[in-house]
């Protein structure tokens, strides 16, 4: 994503305080990370204090100050989907990807993270690959999965 | 009011640690400060408030005061929660001169408690001072839950603590001050007193 793009997002709020999640959340979507340079930028154009857009950015997990790959891989380790074999469709995850759970691998393809729980209980074990369901996953099927994922 | 059986007449807009200290009544805090917002962040100042019969047990900085409202200060319960609140503190740091002092008085096990030295017991005294007082907000929270710290920020530490200082002084642990001084040492060049190092 250039810069221009944050720019604009960052435009949009200039001067409104209460808006700190909002720009945060909508560069984080776009960009998939903060990059600390921006969070100045965002600082400056709202009015806020540095410090208070660092304490927000690091209080919700939805904002990354680490750099993200492309594809955002989120495993469920909720109970149900553990009954139901999370760990070995973690497993099958970290093998396909290379990655470990909060890692991005060398070519920006993909973040792994697990999460519990991500709230589709009935059709666990799932993955969610950029906000999509997988539903009724199993570690033979992965692969199949997340190739379409560039 | 009455607090500790004793009748207190407090202003509406007063809170119950308020009427208490201007009545000369002593509460235990440590996130307390005149100057500052209250926070209720160390529930030292737990108190148990009886209105319309029925018990309760709030924070006392944070507690409006009202009409026939009444206060104890200390009983066996209030005393109890207080002693497991420094226990707990007490974990994170040992030989704070607050904590030590105030552990005596209420009998807590300093070492009831694996200890888990954090050192800060994130009374938000440095943070709040620096937002409110001085308006630099140098010092913030960052992180949530378990992992919940206070980060001297390097981009305007650099440029504000080394002429102000004053949150050191407040902090009941030592911790602000080492948080600034480790800051200090991975993130930007700092400065030492004149003289010293020539000596």
């Amino acid at each position: 994503m250039d810069s221009a793009n944050i720019d604009q997002i960052i435009e949009k709020h200039r001067g409104k305080p209460g808006d700190l999640i909002h720009v945060l959340m909508e560069i984080q979507h776009q960009n998939h990370w903060l990059p600390r340079d921006v969070l100045h930028q965002v600082a400056a154009a709202l009015d806020i204090p540095f410090s208070r857009v660092l304490r927000i950015a690091t209080l919700y997990k939805t904002f990354s100050l680490t750099p993200k790959g492309r594809n955002e891989v989120q495993v469920c380790t909720g109970i149900s989907c553990h009954l139901r074999g999370a760990n070995k469709l973690l497993d099958a995850v970290q093998r396909v990807t290379g990655i470990k759970p909060g890692e991005t691998d060398a070519n920006w393809r993909y973040s792994v993270d697990t999460g519990s729980c991500l709230g589709s209980c009935s059709i666990g074990p799932e993955i969610i690959v950029n906000g999509t369901h997988h539903a009724r996953m199993t570690p033979a099927k992965v692969e199949d999965v997340l190739k379409d994922y560039q | 009011m009455q607090i500790d059986g004793r009748e207190v007449k407090a202003r509406d807009d007063m809170t119950v640690l308020q009427a208490a200290r201007t009545a000369g009544i002593h509460i235990p805090t440590l996130c307390h400060h005149e100057k500052l917002e209250p926070f209720g962040a160390c529930r030292m100042c737990m108190v148990e408030v009886e209105a319309r019969g029925r018990k309760n047990y709030v924070v006392s900085c944070l507690y409006p005061v009202a009409q026939d409202l009444v206060v104890r200060t200390r009983s066996e319960r209030v005393d109890k929660i207080r002693r497991v609140i420094l226990e707990e503190l007490l974990a994170h740091a040992p030989n704070s001169p607050e904590l030590v002092a105030l552990a005596r008085e209420y009998r807590a096990d300093r070492d009831r408690f694996e200890k888990d030295a954090s050192f800060c017991i994130l009374c938000g005294l440095c943070v709040r001072y620096c937002a409110e007082v001085k308006q630099k907000n140098a010092v913030d929270f960052i992180e949530r839950g378990a992992r919940r710290e206070i980060s001297f920020i390097p981009e305007i530490a650099a440029k504000e603590c080394w002429d102000c200082q004053e949150c050191f002084a407040l902090c009941p642990t030592s911790y602000a001050q080492a948080a600034y001084f480790l800051t200090e040492a991975l993130a930007f060049p700092g400065r030492r007193k004149a003289g010293v190092a020539n000596a």
